[in-house]
């Protein structure tokens, strides 16, 4: 193992982060809590308790499962894609490092920018509306698996992506549509019990059930499901990043 | 892989060691490394060993066909040939970045696919983009490439080469801040920061001015005295000519020439004067005989082919003996042969 291009580029990507300290961390953020001020406190007073738990409550780890899932997948996209793009990639392809270690190095940062992110949105959360964690070791399981699954996916389209249009593209047309009818402000239960069926096929509402599962113990779907759920995913993005690396597909031609 | 750079130390000394001897003319047959099983070949063995190389693009283009090439331990080997010839595809092949159709390349004795963290950490590369980080700066990028290619931070060495190449004052510019040949210096100093044992230089000197050219030629020497390893590129024949040892011709994917730069000098140094008769010949006269002289079609024109750095001044006593055997003559040109011409020829021959 070549430890210290690990390092290095995990440290490259984590500087990057702290140099652009309010695009990465200060924006979500806002974006959170105007979530929460507009969902939690001004429409959320009108809703009635869903589980036992109340809207604003309810709708934290939804929220934090958004942020989550959106800025693991564009960290780590923009993290491969920028290289590619302006062709400083040649020194990671020429360097004594395995596709497991630039992985390593790439997903872990993304991974570790979303979830010091989701840490941050909960802890912003708090100061909005109290809630409880009934299973803190599985709300972390959840937490990072998702992080670091997407974070994968994230790679996976940095990869894909041959234009910025492309980069932006998929987070906008797939990641956040499946999130946001995903559950993250809504019960599916709510859904008409045709909808509830057609849901069921959007894999995040696993994650997400599964996550606020870990906060109420109530749950769209069972934990059971949104474990196999994450694992599968987790599954298929990492024989997805073997193959792009086998085949060298867009980054060795 | 925390042990696996330290033969590459001992293998480095002793490459240098080797390169002082070779220049004292001692050949030296056994290897004389530490490690010499595994790690340093002796210099009779190549350092880079390319051997039936084809590259094919999936576009159908062919980049590269057949390709045969030996670097020698501790030369300075440059590639030459026209735009779109296949060096960059050739170079990024040995340094990892084009996986190649078929043949196979071998690095100090590893494969170049397979043992790719043998050869690889043993490479620096200086592509021929401009390819930088514009937002970071200039220290920590260095800093990074070593630990890249899997060495420990060493500051010391990191700012050695900054200094080397004039880029200390800048440790702490933004990358965008500098300029061009700064750019291109950074490169240079990034493919050096984990004290590559072979250098490849892609269009090292394109774009930039005659000062910094010279600088860099320099610090090639340098390096080259310290025994490294120094395969460039360019298509500028004035750079090979003041550099290499050893100068190889790549055209249309195929390599044409391999040959010590004196032995080209001297093809490029040779002259042809063309001597044009008053009255047309049937041949060359006896008395000319032991002058290589050829007649032109219509039997007006005599082409004598010299070169200067043997013979100081063979167009004087020629036109003395073409008085003396009675052969009168209107004008006289000489023109120098052109790298160009060399190509076409080779091209030409092979056609």
């Amino acid at each position: 193992m070549n430890y210290h291009a690990i390092r290095a580029i995990y440290g490259f990507e984590m500087a990057r982060m702290r140099r652009t300290v309010l695009q990465s961390v200060i924006s979500p953020v806002i974006s959170t809590s105007l979530y929460f001020i507009v969902f939690g406190a001004a429409l959320g007073s009108r809703i009635d308790v869903i589980d036992g738990v109340s809207y604003g409550a309810f709708l934290v780890p939804g929220l934090t499962m958004l942020m989550l899932l959106t800025q693991s997948v564009s960290n780590a996209a923009f993290a491969i894609y920028f290289p590619n793009f302006v062709g400083t990639i040649y020194e990671i392809l020429s360097a004594p490092v395995s596709y497991f270690e630039v992985v390593l190095g790439y997903v872990g940062a993304a991974a570790t920018k979303s979830i010091t992110l989701g840490t941050i949105i909960l802890v912003t959360a708090s100061l909005f509306v109290s809630f409880e964690i009934q299973h803190p070791f599985w709300m972390v399981f959840f937490l990072v698996a998702t992080a670091v699954t997407f974070s994968l996916l994230g790679f996976i389209i940095g990869i894909w992506a041959d234009g910025f249009e492309k980069l932006q593209l998929a987070p906008l047309l797939i990641i956040t549509p499946l999130t946001f009818l995903g559950g993250s402000f809504y019960s599916i239960d709510m859904l008409p019990p045709f909808w509830q069926k057609v849901t069921l096929f959007n894999p995040v509402v696993y994650l997400i059930s599964g996550f606020r599962w870990s906060f109420y113990g109530v749950a769209d779907v069972s934990v059971v499901a949104s474990l196999v759920m994450i694992v599968v995913f987790l599954a298929i993005c990492l024989a997805t990043i073997a193959w792009i690396f086998k085949t060298g597909y867009r980054l060795r031609t | 892989m925390a042990l696996g750079w330290l033969p590459a130390i001992h293998f480095y000394r002793s490459v240098h060691a080797m390169k002082n001897l070779t220049m004292q003319r001692v050949r030296c047959t056994t290897a004389t490394a530490p490690d010499s099983v595994a790690v340093a070949p002796s210099t009779a063995e190549p350092v880079v060993s390319v051997s039936g190389l084809n590259k094919t693009y999936d576009s159908g283009f062919t980049a590269l066909k057949n390709i045969d090439l030996d670097i020698r331990h501790g030369e300075i080997f440059a590639l030459l040939g026209p735009n779109g010839a296949g060096k960059t595809t050739l170079i990024n092949i040995i340094c990892g970045l084009s996986n190649a159709s078929s043949g196979s390349v071998q690095v100090a004795g590893h494969d170049v696919k397979r043992e790719f963290r043998q050869t690889r950490s043993r490479i620096g590369l200086v592509p021929q983009e401009l390819a930088t980080n514009t937002f970071e700066r200039v220290l920590p990028e260095v800093s990074f490439s070593r630990r890249l290619f899997g060495k420990p931070p060493n500051p010391a060495h990191v700012e050695q080469i900054l200094r080397q190449l004039s880029l200390w004052d800048k440790r702490d510019s933004q990358v965008r801040m500098l300029s061009g040949g700064m750019k291109r210096r950074l490169l240079i100093a990034k493919a050096l920061a984990h004290e590559p044992e072979i250098l490849f230089l892609d269009e090292p000197t394109a774009g930039v001015d005659v000062e910094l050219r010279h600088d860099m030629w320099q610090l090639v020497s340098g390096l080259r005295d310290n025994g490294v390893t120094i395969i460039l590129t360019t298509h500028y024949i004035e750079e090979a000519e003041s550099m290499a040892d050893r100068v190889g011709v790549i055209l249309g994917g195929e390599i044409i020439l391999v040959e010590d730069k004196d032995d080209l000098m001297d093809k490029l140094g040779a002259k042809r004067l063309t001597v044009q008769l008053l009255q047309p010949l049937a041949r060359i006269p006896a008395a000319l005989a032991d002058y290589e002289l050829e007649l032109a079609e219509d039997g007006m024109a005599l082409v004598y082919t010299y070169h200067p750095q043997r013979d100081a001044t063979p167009v004087p006593r020629l036109l003395r003996r073409l008085e003396a055997a009675g052969v009168a003559f209107a004008d006289l040109k000489t023109e120098q042969s052109s790298l160009e011409e060399i190509f076409v020829n080779l091209v030409g021959e092979r056609r």
